[in-house]
């Protein structure tokens, strides 16, 4: 079976967010493997050790990404591949994004594809339901279980707290919500293997993409923190009465009750 | 610029859903003076269009077949696909709910078109329309502008106010008849889960529970709290890792983002993470036996107790207010 994994480098959640020149600053920032696409590799590497085949670990990003690529082999992904777009592009949004990936993919033959449902950072979700358009198969996303039969799909999807069964076939594109499964740490073998694993590099040129196939379609034109919440009012004496006054508070001064 | 801008209204369990008045507002924006056009998608849904034309919409178009009855991604981008065909819009507006999450970027992906997600604000600005959405869960904020075709964008519950409702507006009500075929899946199931009632993301009150709530029953006094004030449990994700509650209730960077009116945090500590998901709801109350509990730096309102004492007492208060109101 072709598995792929669509794997984005975030900032670390444990990271406090500071703005430089009008950019999220980067300086010392710990990186890491977007959350929900550990949730991804993982589910391919179980779906590969119950099936058989191959995974491959593909990113749009920058040379710093090899780390989390590297990461992602030692997990036991067989291969990885980095779009680098660090010297073609200045901006890109999930246009730019979907487009570069979907023409990495689109003569794979790729069998099932996994991604995150939603990168921590930009949030937007909107990556792996484009891939799966542009190359036209069918997806799920964020879903919390997979079982997969032959060429037949049962999926269960997260759809806000209650759970949808469905069926579905390969080939096909789903994301993970976090339940699907508790990704491995890499284990010091695994790091060992990783380091001979094979990790290409590729350009837009390779792809025959050039900068304008790709250009977004959007543009961010300001960052900013929001206001810094002041500490509010610790309550004092009874109990009973810390309550009424809360109430009294929410009710009459906030009125948000 | 004068736009026709379309809207998707999403049907829950028969009834629109409160978003979809929303939609209809951050339409009326898009616009800028031009034409809102609702779209309702389903098997039984032309009774609703008088209540999308008394939020702000001028017309409604809707598409009814059996194969509509529950949301797929192809059966949807199918009908949606033909009333754009039909309409040629310049703005398209969807909520930001599991569906249009799940649907907008495909037909974006179809439009060859960009997709503004989780927009909180929008304004024209500079003879720009100008959307603001959240990144990093919360911790910053971005301003974007469309640059290239299609106004695009999804509205997260319970941020943009809806317009007063109009009895007395009135519209066309048009349908659209679409050969619906070809879905690739296929819902076999639905399992509703406990979070019965309202739904997390466009709660007007949550009341979440951290590690402090010991066990899965020690939810209870939440749920009794959150019943009260028509509100909606949610998590942290140390309450959700030690299985107290189900993922599908963790706030936080990993998690939903709330933005509730009133969010009432009960024995949970308050870590960055969590922090992230929830500090930017209007009003935030903290419970917790730990004065230096970090959640007590974003509360508005704090009680140091034991949430076991405090919960009660506040539900039977809330009670008794809200009877006499």
């Amino acid at each position: 079976m072709n598995i792929y994994v669509l794997m984005k480098r975030t900032f670390d959640t444990e990271e406090k967010i500071t703005i430089s020149g009008g950019q999220i600053n980067e300086d010392g920032a710990e990186f890491i493997i977007n959350p929900y696409d550990e949730y991804a590799i993982e589910e391919a590497i179980q779906v590969r050790d119950e099936n058989g085949g191959e995974v491959v670990v593909i990113s749009v990003g920058n040379e710093e990404t090899e780390k989390q690529l590297r990461t992602a082999l030692a997990m036991g992904a067989d291969k990885a591949v980095l779009i680098n777009t660090e010297d073609d592009l200045d901006y890109g949004d999930q246009f730019t994004t979907a487009k570069i990936l979907s023409e990495y993919l689109k003569d794979k033959e790729a069998d099932l594809i996994i991604a995150g449902n939603v990168a921590i950072d930009g949030g937007s979700g909107q990556v792996g339901p484009r891939v799966a358009e542009l190359l036209n198969i069918p997806y799920v996303t964020t879903i919390t279980k997979l079982d997969i039969a032959g060429s037949n799909v049962t999926v269960v999807r997260d759809v806000e707290g209650d759970s949808e069964v469905i069926e579905t076939s390969l080939p096909l594109l789903v994301t993970a919500q976090q339940g699907l499964n508790e990704p491995r740490y890499p284990s010091l073998p695994g790091i060992m293997k990783a380091k001979k694993k094979p990790l290409d590099e590729l350009e837009l040129d390779d792809l025959d993409l050039d900068e304008d196939d790709v250009e977004a379609k959007t543009k961010t034109i300001e960052i900013y923190l929001p206001p810094k919440k002041e500490a509010g009012k610790v309550l004092e004496g009874e109990l009973s009465d810390q309550v009424k006054e809360l109430v009294n508070l929410l009710h009459n001064e906030a009125k948000v009750v | 610029m004068t736009r026709k801008v379309l809207v998707l209204g999403e049907v829950r369990d028969g009834s629109l859903r409160n978003v979809s008045f929303e939609a209809i507002a951050a339409a009326k924006t898009t616009a800028e003076g031009g034409e809102v056009v609702g779209v309702l998608i389903g098997n039984s849904v032309n009774a609703l269009s008088g209540e999308l034309i008394q939020f702000g919409a001028d017309r409604v178009v809707t598409i009814e077949d059996e194969k509509l009855k529950q949301y797929t991604p192809d059966g949807y981008s199918q009908a949606i696909m033909a009333v754009i065909d039909a309409e040629k819009p310049e703005g398209l507006i969807f909520g930001h709910t599991a569906l249009g999450k799940d649907l907008a970027p495909k037909i974006a992906a179809k439009l060859d078109s960009g997709l503004i997600s989780d927009v909180t604000a929008l304004e024209v600005a500079g003879g720009n329309l100008v959307f603001t959405r959240p990144i990093y869960s919360g911790k910053a904020f971005e301003k974007k502008i469309v640059t290239d075709g299609l106004i695009f964008a999804t509205i997260r519950p319970n941020n943009i106010s809806p317009l007063e409702k109009d009895e007395s507006r009135t519209g066309e009500v048009s349908s659209l008849s679409v050969d619906i075929k070809d879905l690739r899946t296929i819902i076999k199931e639905v399992v509703r889960k406990a979070s019965e009632g309202v739904d997390l993301s466009e709660a007007k009150v949550i009341v979440a529970g951290g590690r402090g709530v010991k066990s899965e029953e020690g939810f209870t006094p939440l749920q009794e709290l959150a019943k009260v004030l028509n509100g909606a449990v949610g998590a942290s994700r140390g309450a959700c890792d030690a299985d107290y509650c189900d993922y599908s209730l963790q706030i936080g960077q990993t998690g939903k983002v709330v933005t509730p009116d009133l969010y009432i945090a009960c024995g949970i500590s308050g870590a960055i993470q969590h922090l992230a998901g929830m500090s930017n709801s209007k009003v935030i109350v903290a419970i917790n036996k730990d004065p230096e509990a970090n959640i007590f730096k974003v509360a508005d309102y704090g009680i140091v107790g034991d949430l076991f004492e405090v919960v009660p007492i506040l539900t039977e208060e809330f009670r008794k207010l809200l009877v006499n109101a």
